[in-house]
């Protein structure tokens, strides 16, 4: 691997983004994301599972066989997120009760399988562990931004508190439609600021295209820069 | 059980509860799998077959080797409180996710050898069931909701295997209606951005809201 470790880390947020880009592990995400404190708890919980198996994995990865990777794979995930059903029983039961069914769903998050196939089993501990926790933070801020529109809109509050007194939520927003809404409508927001800023690039090739092509002097190319790049 | 109870259950999970479209399990096959019609109705029978099936195992699974009663085999075997064989905190998730995950390849080769037509047809559906999450969420559903301090509610067998079977139907109807307006889709004048996913999601939305009509049937 050619590529600075700081990029496994980065490569999470957006580029590769697990939730807006990948699109994988909707159930959850769409699932637990009508209040901000849910939405915290199942990617705190989340994220920690897929470190810890990316580290694992990465581990042992010259020991499992090929042929069964798959079921050492989900073993090893299951474990893990075994521990965070132990722990979150025992410390956050409030949030174990409201996640309800989703904590042991985990183990078919496809984010942490996908990453454990395509990442950890060809990866370094230490390239893993980034990227574990890069792909974390990714699926944390997707849907911290899901939950935030979703209980502001929906509820009129922010973490349980009231935002503006005599708000009339929208209770759409926290039911099952609400979730794909807004998650359709981000999808194309994320789609139309993409297309825009390839219109502008492709914009800029061809004036510096023409103008290379036509001889129009070399100076004014290096002044208009900046108006170019705007 | 009696036959409103059946009934019930399978209004419950195929419209009120539907689970694509309101317990939001099951929403990967369903995004990926429901592009045109042929492909949508056979991951829904491979996902009826195998959640009617893996109910079918999980309960036992539960009831005899995890839940701490009378009827757990290690209490059996080594006696003392059946209270001291509680495993269902430590084992449930890993057991269910194991059984399931052998129970889909053990299906796989059945098909293959009994119905090479049937194998072409529903093959690939099912190499992909094991990561749905509807089927392992189904299992713990059951147990959560047909057990009740450890011993299982009147009839608790045939209702789990009914809401797998419901749970499947319900899949199907979901990703059978949604594939058939994405087949539309494609023909109508979508804005750029919105075209693939964002809008499908909106139109999973607006089904979803459809589907709200049902709520208080039961």
């Amino acid at each position: 691997m050619s590529r600075p470790l700081s990029q496994e880390f980065t490569k999470g947020f957006s580029k590769t983004n697990p939730v807006f880009v990948l699109l994988l592990g909707l159930c959850p995400t769409l699932a637990v994301t009508t209040t901000v404190s849910n939405a915290v708890g199942m990617a705190v919980a989340a994220t920690f599972v897929l470190v810890g198996s990316n580290v694992i994995i990465s581990l042992a990865r010259d020991i499992i066989p090929p042929k069964v990777r798959i079921p050492c794979f989900i073993v090893v995930i299951a474990t893990f997120v075994t521990i965070v059903e132990l722990v979150m029983q025992a410390y956050a039961p409030p949030l174990y009760k409201s996640l309800g069914i989703f904590v042991p769903l985990i183990v078919v998050n496809c984010i942490i399988l996908g990453r454990a196939e395509a990442f950890a089993s060809k990866n370094s501990v230490g390239a893993s562990t980034l990227d574990g926790l890069g792909m974390g933070v990714g699926f944390a801020w997707a849907l911290l931004l899901l939950a935030t529109v979703r209980e502001v809109l929906g509820n009129g509050t922010f973490l349980g508190y009231q935002l503006v007194p005599g708000f009339r939520p929208a209770l759409i927003m926290i039911l099952p439609p609400g979730a794909f809404l807004s998650l359709g409508l981000m999808l194309g927001w994320i789609n139309w600021r993409r297309m825009r800023r390839e219109r502008r690039h492709a914009g800029r090739r061809t004036i510096l295209d023409i103008r290379t092509r036509t001889g129009v002097g070399r100076a004014a190319l290096r002044t208009d820069d900046g108006e170019i790049g705007r | 059980m009696n036959v409103g109870d059946a009934f019930a259950i399978l209004i419950s999970t195929i419209f009120v509860y539907n689970f694509v479209l309101s317990r939001f399990l099951g929403l990967c096959p369903y995004m990926g799998v429901s592009k045109d019609t042929s492909s949508a109705i056979g991951m829904g029978m491979a996902v009826i077959f195998v959640m009617t099936l893996a109910s079918a195992v999980t309960w036992p699974v539960y009831r005899f080797l995890l839940a701490p009663s009378t009827a757990n085999v290690w209490y059996r075997i080594f006696g003392g409180e059946p209270g001291s064989y509680d495993l269902t905190r430590v084992l449930r998730t890993i057991s269910f996710i194991l059984v399931i995950a052998s129970l889909v390849q053990f299906v796989e080769l059945f098909i293959r050898k009994v119905s090479p037509g049937l194998y072409r047809a529903l093959g690939i559906y099912i190499a992909l069931i094991t990561t749905n999450c509807a089927v392992l969420g189904v299992a713990v559903l059951n147990i959560d909701m047909f057990f009740k301090n450890a011993e299982p509610v009147p009839g608790s067998y045939l209702k789990a295997i009914l809401q797998g079977f419901g749970a499947g139907i319900g899949f199907t109807l979901a990703m059978v209606l949604m594939s058939a307006i994405r087949e539309r889709l494609e023909l109508a004048d979508v804005p750029e951005p919105l075209k693939g996913m964002p809008i499908a999601l909106i139109v999973a939305g607006l089904m979803s809201m459809a589907f709200l009509g049902f709520a208080g049937l039961i």
